[in-house]
């Protein structure tokens, strides 16, 4: 009976391994393609063996730094989702819902339409922006704790009011409304070492945190009532979990702009396979959301070549069917 | 074991829910509160469990007041069962009940080797353990009711309170539970305060009912004492017939007519024609 018990965890153990795997293809997958398309062993040989040379250049200073970019993004946005919609207890939680996009999304497109000369803060003004309006929103959910309930509502007022204004900018200025489309659907185009930087502490310590606190998240599973019981204090431990989603998410967005599909559909496709205890889903769903975005990525750059595609738009053109195959086939299981 | 008070209870700016309530709860005893809907039952276990503060008076635990033990301290002492858990329908029967061990371990929440042999002892207890490696969702109604019984026990409390752990179960169920729950309060001493509707099966299984009212506790005492007190029929608005129940050595009521006149009570019945009432033979 251990045995099985322990069976149960070797499974899941190798799901993760898999996973990893599967990283590492999209990881290396990611630096050959492209305009310029190398083999696996010209990859490893420039970046274990050459400093200088065009092979060098391509892949040190562009598609390195956006790989890596992409795989941060996907695992934060991933981590994000998975940890709200543990929080909420809601399968429709995702960072958009704690304003994260409305936020950044205005602050940015702020940024990009009304002062396009700034084009250098939109970062961090993305950053800002998706903080405050979390801020807002939980202060106006706030009453002697915490409804998950009441977090969603307020989440959608806001985000539908902030929503108000995007629509308003982009009408008054018309001729600009360009340059922002590409931050609306996200994108890494470009991105760069720098970007890689601003996102990492945030990604990491996110990612430590979240595995450290996973079986919290587990015991808030089991409905307040319980985890009270259990000595658990609900709301302290709820804050400290949506700060860390907002943290993610906002570090994430800022870099790549308004990726939407991530952070909800792929917290959804690992607990398919792995399960919902957050200690085996939370790192699952970071290798799964990185393989996505890395893989997606590559789609993007390849596909249309020489025109380049935005990442989100290839992430739910794909993603979302394979979604609902997977929602399809564990409906017919069940 | 457990004093309350003086305690007052209400929600946000709301009027009182529970008003002045005292009780004494001795050590090892089961104690049943009754009390038609919205009297105020499950808002007080609450504040017993520790989920809701006082507004006027305290609880007593050990005779040190509640407010004092800090989440993980109170959480070694009492175990609350509220009255609908929910579980995701993967985790193992032994998944779920490792989580009562949670106020016991560090804040790493690493288990040591004695937190499974307790997590075993529970589940020994609670006769689930075959069914540890089954998922949740694979289980009857009842031993569902049981995991999760399991999972109060493994946190070892001196005081187990649980709030209508029958409802939804289908009467075999319920008396499994029950039984489960007096056997339990017996053999470890476990102090045990339960919110039951059924009348008889507070008369069964009590040592001691206590009757909630509109937020003020109107009767306690023996179930033989409180079952054929009249003032029941009045607090549940029914009025009943008492018989005995030999083979359990309790009193057994039986419920004869609704007093609420909404519908014009149990007369409503002697009104209809025969001819209505009778079967196709």
């Amino acid at each position: 009976m251990i045995v099985n018990f322990f069976g149960r965890d070797n499974k899941r153990i190798l799901i993760l391994i898999i996973l990893a795997v599967l990283c590492v293809c999209a990881f290396i997958l990611s630096l050959s393609q492209g305009s310029l398309k190398l083999s696996l062993s010209q990859v490893l040989h420039s970046i274990f063996f050459e400093s200088t040379g065009p092979h060098y250049q391509i892949i040190y200073n562009i598609r390195l730094p956006r790989t890596l970019v992409a795989a941060l993004v996907g695992m934060s946005l991933s981590l994000s989702g998975c940890i709200l919609q543990g929080i909420m207890r809601n399968p429709l939680a995702s960072p958009h819902l704690i304003g994260i996009s409305a936020g950044a999304g205005l602050a940015g497109i702020f940024i990009l339409i009304v002062m396009p000369s700034a084009f250098h803060l939109l970062t961090p003004a993305a950053f800002i922006g998706a903080l405050v309006t979390t801020i807002i929103i939980y202060a106006l959910a706030w009453q002697q704790g915490l409804k998950p309930t009441r977090l969603i509502l307020a989440g959608v007022a806001v985000s539908s009011f902030m929503g108000a204004w995007i629509t308003a900018l982009m009408i008054f200025f018309p001729e600009r409304v360009h340059s922002v489309l590409g931050f609306m659907v996200g994108g890494l185009s470009a991105r760069s070492w720098k970007h890689f930087y601003i996102i990492l502490p945030y990604s990491v310590t996110g990612f430590l945190l979240a595995i450290v606190f996973a079986k919290r998240l587990n015991i808030l599973l089991l409905g307040d009532d319980i985890a009270r019981s259990l000595g658990l204090n609900v709301e302290k431990n709820r804050l400290l979990f949506i700060a860390l989603a907002a943290l993610l998410a906002a570090s994430a967005v800022s870099v790549a702009g308004l990726l939407g599909f991530v952070g909800l559909i792929v917290p959804h496709m690992t607990r398919f396979f792995i399960g919902s205890d957050y200690r085996f889903l939370l790192p699952a769903c970071a290798l799964t959301g990185s393989c996505l975005l890395m893989a997606c990525d590559t789609v993007a750059r390849v596909a249309l070549d020489p025109v380049e595609l935005p990442v989100g738009i290839i992430m739910s053109v794909l993603g979302a069917p394979f979604f609902l195959y997977l929602l399809r086939s564990n409906f017919n299981k069940g | 074991m457990l004093k309350i008070q003086d305690v007052t209870l209400g929600y946000k700016t709301k009027e009182d829910v529970i008003k002045s309530v005292d009780l004494n709860i001795c050590e090892g005893e089961l104690a049943v509160i009754i009390g038609p809907n919205g009297s105020g039952k499950s808002t007080l276990l609450k504040s017993i469990a520790g989920n809701l503060k006082p507004r006027k008076g305290q609880i007593l635990i050990k005779d040190k007041s509640l407010s004092s033990y800090s989440a993980k301290a109170l959480a070694q002492r009492i175990a609350f069962l509220p009255q609908f858990p929910t579980v995701p329908n993967d985790y193992t029967v032994r998944e779920l009940i490792s989580y009562g061990r949670f106020p016991h371990l560090k804040w790493t929440g690493k288990m040591q080797s004695t937190d499974w042999d307790i997590i075993d002892w529970a589940m020994e207890l609670t006769h689930l353990t075959t069914y540890a490696n089954r998922p949740m969702a694979a289980l009857s109604g009842g031993e569902r009711q049981r995991a999760w019984v399991a999972l109060a026990l493994a946190q070892q409390p001196q005081i187990l309170i649980l709030d209508e752990p029958t409802t939804y179960l289908d009467i075999s169920f319920q008396f499994e539970v029950l039984e489960l729950i007096k056997s339990l309060n017996k053999k470890l001493n476990i102090t045990t305060l339960i919110v039951l509707h059924d009348l008889n099966q507070a008369a069964r299984f009590a040592d001691r009912i206590i009757v909630l009212e509109n937020g003020s506790v109107v009767l306690e005492g023996k179930p033989d004492k409180i079952i054929r007190n009249g003032k029941l029929e009045s607090i549940f608005q029914i009025t009943v017939g008492i018989g005995k129940d030999t083979y359990n050595d309790c009193p057994y009521l039986i419920p004869l007519k609704s007093r609420r006149t909404i519908f014009g009570g149990g007369d409503r019945f002697k009104n209809l024609s025969p001819k209505r009432t009778k079967c196709p033979s």
